[in-house]
């Protein structure tokens, strides 16, 4: 049955797709926009906060009144933390919804299944979660923050307090592997010393050979970079053998999922970690915006940190832009978005750096202490990561690829 | 009478299957056929376990191996050498040479039953690990990138054999998928009507009465399992040329449960439930995953149970007893 | 020689876990031939059950001990009376019905309580030997499932309930046929497992966390490591957890996690290549 008219008609029919994100709205028609978020399976504990923020940016834009005049249609779709799931309804979206803008999806994987789908069909693709770096694509842009800043920032701050001998605990898994690279050249650029590292494949929860290591090499400080459930079993393990009250703990990810209200303080107080938002910011935008997010949703939703907070940017930003373009038309949207356009918001401003269409954002350092997080310092408009200008979408703008940073 | 049954059995495979091939992709948007295409790939993957199993008597849980390394292979080779051929070939013939040495592992020493589970399962998770593991510019073959947790992305699509610029995808990959369906399914139950089909169910029923007629237990189910591992392998090729990526999951515990739930619901020792049971089970899943009306977990899990209450043996034999039952009561007012 | 003791401890520590994993799986598989896919998620329950309670301001222990046992083993007494028992022992039905269940609970847990429930610190302080320190807690989990594994030995060998669940696990028809009510001994086994699993989840749960998907990191393990013991449950499992657990701890140790993890699968296959029928199937099969 394949033959050759079939198939050139099929090739046809497949070009012509890209045709249909060309739509522009009409005043007072709704505007199509797409959202895939976990909001059940292994994820949920991720995704559920994530569409909360980012239903609270698309309602709060339809309460003012909308954009351009119309109100936006949120096309809202679970992918039950499964890739197969992000292909459908990525292709959904560009081809049945026809949106004029996706954003969402949480690991690493499903962003790179989708971003190629919506890279071919021609619609604009928003991430927004801390992940690796690297991705330097004209239709994309990414909130999220990437390790390099991070883990930079948390070693000064550990070199200041406690010293430069580090102790890394990764999880096997290339946001792990990637953030491990760029903690030793961190440690390297302060005299340090990276004495230890370990990678955990995803589903380890047993901790004992790890922690008497640690014991035996007594680092300055222990930096973490669990991902998942199974790893959480680490931290009842350090406080059970009084690790906690002995080696100080830093981390990238801790926070993520609630962390701070689900594990008791006896057993996390004291971790440091770092991030664009805690909940006690206390800068004016967040003592409007917190209230509001909690009479939308109640106080029954864990606590927010950096990775839900950044999809409420994405889609507050993607709004900035189509205001400024006057269209929702991808090319003039890009093209908005790559001036430099900025919001403020709970965490401070953010604005879009043009080059790599990753985020200038502000950056707290913060401690665990009795359910909460304490901010301890604030670093105003940090820039993205990009190692050797390896992404430059201003002068390559055809460039499609995800780098992996020559460390 | 009994004539006449087959003959219909037949003609509706063959209406079926040519609604299939040709009705559908004239009249369902692109979409539409997008989605389908993954239910068939699917679909093609739970033949091969109910092949294994409903047939074969061999309680396989880790079919995913097969399937996974045919997503793989196919993925490796073909970000290599760029043209589709060659590796679609490999696909199917690397699960099926490690479907014959597992399975020369395991016939040759009289593995059965859950024992055999949980080899076949271990090997899955290893393959999980190791996959798993690979992140880093370190771990590549040739130009691709095993990329660990992340997975292979961007897989070129399969071409017309010779023509690398001349891709299948979308509409065409559908009808490619329907068409290997379809093959699969008259393949298995031609090989079914074949002595070797006839001995491979004699084998099922009663192991060692199949022995002592002076069949060769070990070397059928040998060959049974080959052929299993190569369906599975062809599934999992189309699998990463329809989702353009491949990634460890594909090893993972809850995948490889997902095979044995396609068949269960349609019904072991069917072959037409196999893939009834894996369309519907994905089918609502997607259902649920754009409608949001409860969690997945939730509704799925309850369906189960309540199938498994009502319908012991799965929706296929459910339906037939069902359907008997109606028959001869009609039978008796009459 | 710190260094070796601390190993050993942890060693003892990963076999004692597993062992406590696997044990309510063990009665069930090893009694009524039924494979509880639902495993981990009877241990999720167990979990939350010890840490709601606790969070409800009862008494740590009786939470633990007797809270959690009790609602997982009623959890199991509903399964058994309106799932189980309807599929007479039919294992390709069992296997479909309770990975059912296992999603239903972990849909169940994740929309009734979420995401956020607050979990319990490891009680009880920590032993210092020489640089290194161990959790006293470490020393409870191996004291609990050395005491639970012998009770139930002492149990089954000595008790007339005992003899009775090993009789109509041996011969059901015959046990019937002696005025054995076979049903409500096959209840109460199921509940029994499910109450051990209940168990195991609350004493792992300060180690572990409780979440809805805890149960996937359990389930795998527990039922290679069933299996791999053969047909005599009880003895087989131990057995096999000690084996399994000491592997994958040592492995651990010695390279990196992912090798420990490898390392416990390959014994398993080469065991089974090895004893097709599992530990007990060709030695011990007079234990329990």
């Amino acid at each position: 049955m394949l033959t050759r008219r079939t198939f050139i008609e099929g090739a046809m029919a497949a070009s012509a797709v890209p045709l249909v994100g060309l739509r522009s709205a009409r005043a007072s028609e709704p505007i199509a926009v797409g959202a895939i978020y976990d909001l059940s399976g292994p994820l949920q504990g991720f995704g559920d906060n994530q569409w909360r923020c980012a239903k609270l940016a698309i309602d709060q834009i339809n309460e003012a009144g909308g954009l351009l005049g119309s109100q936006l249609e949120v096309k809202l779709y679970d992918a039950q933390s499964e890739m197969q799931f992000y292909n459908q309804f990525a292709n959904q979206l560009a081809l049945r919804d026809r949106v004029a803008v996706v954003q969402g999806g949480l690991t690493s994987s499903s962003r790179e299944v989708i971003r190629p789908i919506l890279h071919r069909l021609h619609t604009l693709y928003v991430y927004n979660t801390n992940y690796e770096g690297g991705v330097c694509d004209r239709n994309f842009f990414a909130t999220g923050a990437t390790p390099g800043i991070y883990v930079d920032l948390l070693l000064q701050a550990a070199a200041d307090r406690w010293g430069k001998r580090v102790y890394v605990l990764a999880a096997d898994y290339n946001y792990g592997q990637i953030s491990a690279q760029w903690i030793r050249k961190a440690a390297q650029g302060l005299g340090g010393e990276v004495v230890g590292e370990e990678f955990f494949p995803l589903d380890v929860n047993q901790f004992g050979a790890t922690i008497s290591r640690i014991q035996a090499v007594e680092p300055d400080v222990v930096l973490n970079v669990f991902v998942g459930p199974a790893h959480e079993a680490f931290y009842g393990q350090w406080a059970s053998a009084g690790m906690n009250q002995r080696i100080p703990m830093m981390s990238t990810t801790f926070g993520g999922t609630s962390e701070i209200v689900r594990m008791p303080p006896e057993v996390v107080n004291g971790i440091m970690v770092i991030g664009s938002y805690y909940e006690s910011l206390d800068n004016a935008f967040n003592q409007a915006w917190l209230p509001d997010f909690r009479r939308r949703y109640g106080t029954d939703y864990g606590y927010l940190t950096d990775v839900p907070i950044k999809d409420w940017y994405g889609w507050t930003l993607w709004a900035e832009a189509v205001r400024q373009a006057g269209t929702v038309e991808r090319e003039a949207v890009i093209e908005a978005l790559e001036t430099g356009i900025g919001v403020d918001g709970p965490g401070g401003p953010v604005s879009i750096d043009p080059t790599t269409h990753h985020c200038f954002m502000d950056t707290h350092l913060a401690e665990a202490r009795d359910g909460e997080f304490r901010i301890l310092q604030r670093y105003q408009g940090v820039a993205p990561t990009n190692p050797a200008a390896q992404c430059d979408l201003q002068a390559r703008p055809d460039t499609n690829t995800m780098f992996t940073p020559d460390i | 009478m009994n004539w006449i049954r087959e003959r219909a059995n037949l003609l509706a495979a063959v209406a079926v299957g040519s609604a299939l091939i040709v009705v559908i992709p004239a009249v369902a948007e692109i979409y539409v056929l997008f989605q389908l295409t993954l239910f068939l790939v699917f679909a093609i993957l739970a033949l091969s376990l109910a092949w294994v199993w409903g047939f074969g008597g061999i309680l396989c849980f880790g079919q995913s191996v097969f399937f996974g390394l045919g997503g793989y292979t196919y993925a490796i080779a073909v970000i290599n050498l760029g043209e589709s051929t060659v590796p679609l070939v490999l696909g199917i013939l690397l699960p099926a040479g490690l479907a014959g040495i597992l399975g020369y592992f395991l016939f040759w020493q009289r593995i059965s039953d859950v024992y055999l589970a949980v080899i076949t399962l271990a090997v899955s998770l290893i393959f999980y690990y190791l996959t798993g593991a690979s992140a880093g510019s370190d771990y590549r073959i040739g130009t691709a990138l095993l990329g660990g947790y992340n997975g292979i992305p961007s897989v070129p699509p399969i071409n017309v054999p010779g023509f690398p610029e001349r891709v299948v995808v979308y509409g065409d990959l559908y009808v490619l998928t329907a068409i290997m369906l379809a093959a699969v399914y008259g393949g298995l139950r031609g090989l079914l009507a074949t002595d070797f089909g006839r001995v491979v169910v004699a084998i099922r029923e009663n192991e060692e009465r199949a022995q002592l007629l002076g069949y060769d237990v070990r070397i059928t189910k040998l060959a049974v399992f080959a052929i299993g591992g190569a369906v599975a392998g062809l599934s999992g090729v189309l699998f990463a040329a329809w989702g353009s990526y491949v990634s460890p999951n594909v090893f993972s515990m809850t995948f490889t449960a997902q095979i044995i739930v396609w068949v269960l619901v349609g019904g072991l020792g069917t072959l037409s439930g196999a893939v009834i049971g894996c369309v519907l089970v994905q089918a609502a899943m997607t259902w649920l995953g754009e409608t949001k009306v409860a969690d997945t977990n939730l509704v799925l899990g309850a369906a189960f149970v309540v199938l498994v209450l009502f319908a012991r043996r799965g929706l296929i034999p459910g339906t037939r007893s069902l359907l008997a039952g109606l028959r001869s009561r009609v039978r008796s007012a009459l | 020689m710190d260094h070796a003791l601390v190993v050993g401890l942890h060693l003892l520590h990963a076999m004692a876990s597993l062992a406590l994993v696997c044990i309510g799986l063990a009665v069930i598989f090893g009694m009524l031939r039924v494979i509880n896919f639902a495993h981990g998620e009877f241990l999720m329950v167990g979990g939350y059950a010890f840490v709601l309670a606790a969070g409800a301001g009862l008494n740590l222990w009786v939470a633990m001990l007797v809270v959690a046992p009790a609602v997982v083993g009623a959890l199991g007494f509903l399964v058994e009376r309106f799932i189980i028992r309807h599929l007479r022992g039919d294992i390709i039905a069992t296997i479909l019905a309770t990975w059912g269940l296992s999603l239903f609970l972990i849909g169940l847990a994740a929309t009734v309580l979420g995401y956020h429930q607050q979990g319990v610190a490891p009680p009880f302080g920590t032993i210092q030997i020489g640089s290194y320190s161990i959790g006293n807690y470490t020393f409870f989990v191996i004291a609990v499932a050395v005491l639970t594994i012998v009770a139930l030995f002492a149990w089954l060998r000595w008790s007339r309930a005992g003899l009775l669940v090993r009789g109509a696990m041996q011969n059901p028809e015959l046990a019937a046929a002696l005025g054995a009510d076979t049903r409500r001994l096959r209840s109460s086994t199921f509940v029994l497992g499910s109450a051990l699993s209940g168990l195991a989840g609350a004493v792992l749960a300060p180690l572990a966390g409780v979440l809805p998907e805890i149960g996937a990191t359990y389930v795998v393990k527990a039922f290679i490591t069933v299996i791999s013991g053969g047909a005599t449950a009880l003895t087989g499992t131990t057995l096999a957890a000690a084996l399994f657990g000491f592997t994958s701890q040592a492995a651990a140790f010695l390279s990196r996690p992912v090798v420990g993890e490898v390392a416990l699968l390959i014994v398993a296959i080469v065991l089974l290549r090895l004893l097709p029928t599992g530990i007990t199937g060709r030695y011990f099969r007079k234990a329990l």
